[in-house]
């Protein structure tokens, strides 16, 4: 039904995609895999108009078409749901339901109680429960993720893509949007579906389809595939063990939290974490994990409760208290709050440790740079050149000049939301490797993760969330999936 | 889509003359930046004024740069900063300056040390101001700004009761009339002044996080950098323009004029826009902004020597400015 022939995309030098031939049946859910890098997204933008390839051909039912605008995609029925959320932040939910394609009524004016009513009727269906009148820039990214998908079954589409539909959502929404992907699929919309996550591949997909550095490997259906020969398609290498050996190496109190209280947040929070040990704080979405995180890190102010770190008590007010006392934070959405786009690698390595390598106040470019060196090849981040912007990164090279950031500071406890968001499987496991070797050179690693398997598989220790409040503390080896989901529920254990 | 496909713009030929127009505008882009755009209007206004090229005129330009220079390195930092950063308050500003000089000042050379204390005073009070509403207080820089150069007018007007007023010594003149060697003062101090902030931004840690700050706030302050500092810090800097600027005007025309800077702070956001600083904060820098404040000079320079009527002048600013940004578009 889709045919994708020839593709060749370039990007200042790198070929993002190189004579790539995709095609899909109609009706099918076909997945689309790939490392970060491989050239999904890229191939996806050209396909719903938001770029335009270098050279190749789109046949959709046979037919050749040209898609050089969103509107054009659009018009030819295919809708696209990106990783990074499109809304206007300032609109409600029911407005970006709508945007770009009002409702009017006889008078040409705005007709907002038929929107209303449909938005309405769209939501109860796919049972989200979002106030309808508030801007969606206060929402949580699960949150925004929904009204998305919402926006687009609401045009009518036969093809729909969706980017990494579930990096945000939880378990519980997860099945909620299988859900609405079946009964898709039941009304024969095709179905293209990026996503890193095997279970999710496995289960709902037909086909899949492997890119790799702009190529494509095969494609395949899913059931004539097992696990290990669609991840070794995808990174040249054999993955057998995702998790590395968590031999715990706990040293002294690194860090402890005291009676933690924020207002309608937080609850009297007490939490210990020490040198060596990685702690995993696990939870549904509104159990208060970011805030917790936030708040020993000094980006939100703490009410009440105090911080001890190496057994000091510190007050910390204000990230650069924190980062004074050791404290380094790679939050969860690290476009916006990690890196600074604009900004070239090397200087955003530097960002927070400036001062250490300038003397009097007048920056050492070679310290600089040899620091910069030093750290992206300790983390083996991919790049071509220091002095490139670090907006031209894939997700994962991002996420590790985040957390080079933080080694730069010399940083002695840190805190991860979220580490392998939107991170394909392949730098998933370094980053994995990453944190348990931190910890073994004597960090103190703190982690936030809604992928129960990433933090039971992590973890020395689990602190369970529910509610603003701890519900509970489990070792490593007395976890499992079952006892971390039902304190996070708030069920007694 | 409809693809003609017979005429000229038939099948094969469509095919090649866009292919021949994707050509031309890349290679368009490429050769149309501010820096050649300044080596042509050099070019022509050679060519078509015979006064140009000389030193006469040269030095004249430079000395109507200065000021205008001045202030556009202090705007330079505040839309750096980002985060709708601007101070329109510097041209007002530079009048007050040129007005408490030349009436603490009186002629008498004993008064300069006064006056210049006043000033500076002054200077620092109104940036501190601007700085402190908009990070403290969290005020929208354009309308902050916009207030306090209303409110320097008015204090300008009051001290001068509407009128050019006061004197300035000849001690003090050297400032604008006098040569260090061949080069005038005012144009030395301006090059110093663009110097030194040149390398303030790309090499000292305050310019990095100048550049931070612009390009992500959030990120700057969960990344440890006072953010709210910098902020200040630009502000104050623009003001201590303003002030440098309004003494070298002070010194050239030799009385204090409260009208005088009315409308500087307008073509100092033109010369910083056009010199490539976006106006969205993080990109951008010095070396752009002095070929944009050369040019605005130049220009008007030209059409001067041209006698075009005054008005247009600022037609053609506007022209330059809506030119520059169009150029300036991401692909």
């Amino acid at each position: 039904m889709l045919e994708m022939k020839g593709i060749k995309k370039r990007f200042p030098g790198v070929y993002a995609l190189d004579d790539v031939t995709f095609r899909v049946k109609k009706g099918d859910i076909h997945a689309l895999v790939g490392g970060n890098g491989a050239g999904k997204s890229t191939l996806m933008k050209i396909l719903s108009g938001a770029i335009e390839p270098d050279d190749g051909s789109i046949f959709v039912d046979g037919k050749k078409v040209i898609i050089n605008t969103p509107e054009a995609a659009r018009k030819l029925g295919i809708a696209i749901i990106y990783q990074e959320l499109d809304l206007v932040p300032t609109f409600n939910a029911v407005q970006n339901v709508f945007l770009g394609c009002e409702l009017r009524n006889k008078a040409g004016l705005l007709d907002e109680t038929a929107m209303i009513n449909e938005v309405r009727d769209l939501f109860n269906k796919l049972e989200l429960k979002v106030p309808l009148n508030e801007p969606v820039g206060k929402f949580r990214v699960a949150q925004r993720q929904m009204i998305e998908i919402a926006k687009a079954l609401h045009q009518n589409t036969e093809i729909l893509v969706m980017d990494e539909p579930t990096a945000s959502l939880t378990d519980h929404d997860v099945e909620i949007l299988f859900d609405i992907v079946m009964r898709l699929k039941e009304k024969g919309v095709t179905i293209i579906y990026i996503s890193h996550r095997l279970e999710e591949i496995y289960r709902i997909c037909d086909t899949v389809t492997v890119l790799r550095d702009g190529k494509i490997i095969g494609t395949e259906d899913v059931k004539k595939l097992t696990h290990q020969e669609l991840i070794k398609m995808m990174i040249n290498r054999d993955i057998s063990q995702v998790f590395p050996e968590t031999k715990c190496t706990a040293g002294v109190e690194a860090l402890r939290v005291e009676n933690l209280t924020v207002k309608g947040v937080l609850n009297n929070i007490n939490i210990r974490v020490c040198a060596g040990e990685v702690v995993g704080i696990a939870g549904l979405v509104g159990s208060g994990r970011t805030e917790l995180l936030r708040a020993i890190y000094g980006a939100d102010p703490i009410e009440n409760g105090s911080v001890y770190v190496e057994g000091k008590k510190v007050g910390i007010q204000t990230p650069s208290c924190a980062i004074k006392c050791g404290i380094g934070f790679v939050p969860e959405d690290r476009k916006d709050h990690g890196i600074i786009l604009r900004l070239p690698v090397k200087e955003n390595i530097t960002l927070a440790c400036l001062p250490m390598i300038a003397k009097p106040g007048i920056i050492n470019e070679q310290k600089e740079r040899n620091l910069a060196k030093e750290l992206t090849g300790k983390l083996k981040v991919k790049f071509s050149d220091l002095s490139q912007l670090v907006s031209s990164l894939s997700g994962g090279n991002q996420q590790k000049v985040v957390l080079a950031k933080w080694l730069a500071t010399k940083a002695k406890i840190l805190i991860f939301d979220e580490p392998t968001r939107g991170i394909d499987v392949g730098s998933k496991n370094e980053i994995y490797h990453l944190l348990r070797e931190l910890a073994k050179e004597g960090l103190a690693v703190i982690m936030v993760s809604s992928d129960l398997e990433e933090v039971l598989g992590l973890s020395d220790r689990i602190y369970v969330m529910c509610n603003g409040e701890i519900t509970g503390e489990l070792s490593g080896k007395g976890a499992c999936q079952e006892k971390v989901l039902s304190l996070a529920m708030g069920a007694v254990v | 889509m409809h693809v003609r496909t017979k005429g000229i713009l038939g099948g094969q030929n469509l095919k090649r003359f866009d292919k021949l127009r994707s050509f031309l505008l890349t290679k368009l882009k490429i050769i149309f930046n501010i820096y050649t755009a300044f080596i042509v209007l050099v070019l022509i206004s050679t060519l078509l004024s015979e006064h140009f090229l000389t030193r006469v005129n040269i030095f004249n330009v430079l000395r109507q740069a200065s000021a205008l220079g001045i202030l556009s390195v202090g705007m330079t930092f505040v839309i750096l900063s980002g985060n709708g950063g601007v101070d329109l308050s510097v041209g007002t500003l530079m009048s007050l300056t040129t007005v408490l000089t030349a009436g603490i000042m009186m002629g008498n050379p004993d008064m300069i040390l006064q006056s210049l204390i006043v000033v500076v005073a002054a200077g620092a009070m109104v940036g501190l101001f601007n700085g402190i509403m908009i990070t403290r207080f969290k005020t929208d820089p354009f309308i902050t700004t916009l207030g306090t150069m209303t409110v320097v007018q008015g204090l300008a007007m009051f001290y001068t009761k509407g009128a050019p007023f006061g004197s300035v010594t000849n001690e003090f003149r050297v400032i604008a009339q006098g040569y260090f060697g061949v080069v005038p003062v005012p144009v030395v101090i301006f090059l110093t002044v663009f110097v030194v902030s040149l390398l303030v931004l790309r090499k000292t840690v305050f310019g990095r996080y100048v550049y931070a700050v612009g390009g992500n706030q959030e990120a700057s302050r969960l990344s440890g950098i006072k953010h709210n500092r910098i902020k200040i810090a630009v502000y104050v800097i623009s003001s201590m323009m303003a002030v440098l600027a309004g003494l070298i005007m002070v010194a050239r025309v030799s009385v204090g004029d409260p009208r005088l800077g009315y409308g500087f702070e307008l073509n100092a956001i033109a010369a910083t826009i056009i010199g490539g600083t976006s106006f969205a904060g993080g990109v951008g820098g010095m070396s752009g902004t002095i070929v944009g404040v050369m040019i605005i000079a130049i220009m008007d320079n030209l059409l001067n020597l041209l006698n075009v009527s005054p008005f247009l002048h600022e037609v053609v600013q506007g022209l330059i400015v809506i030119g520059a940004i169009i150029m300036q578009r991401k692909k």
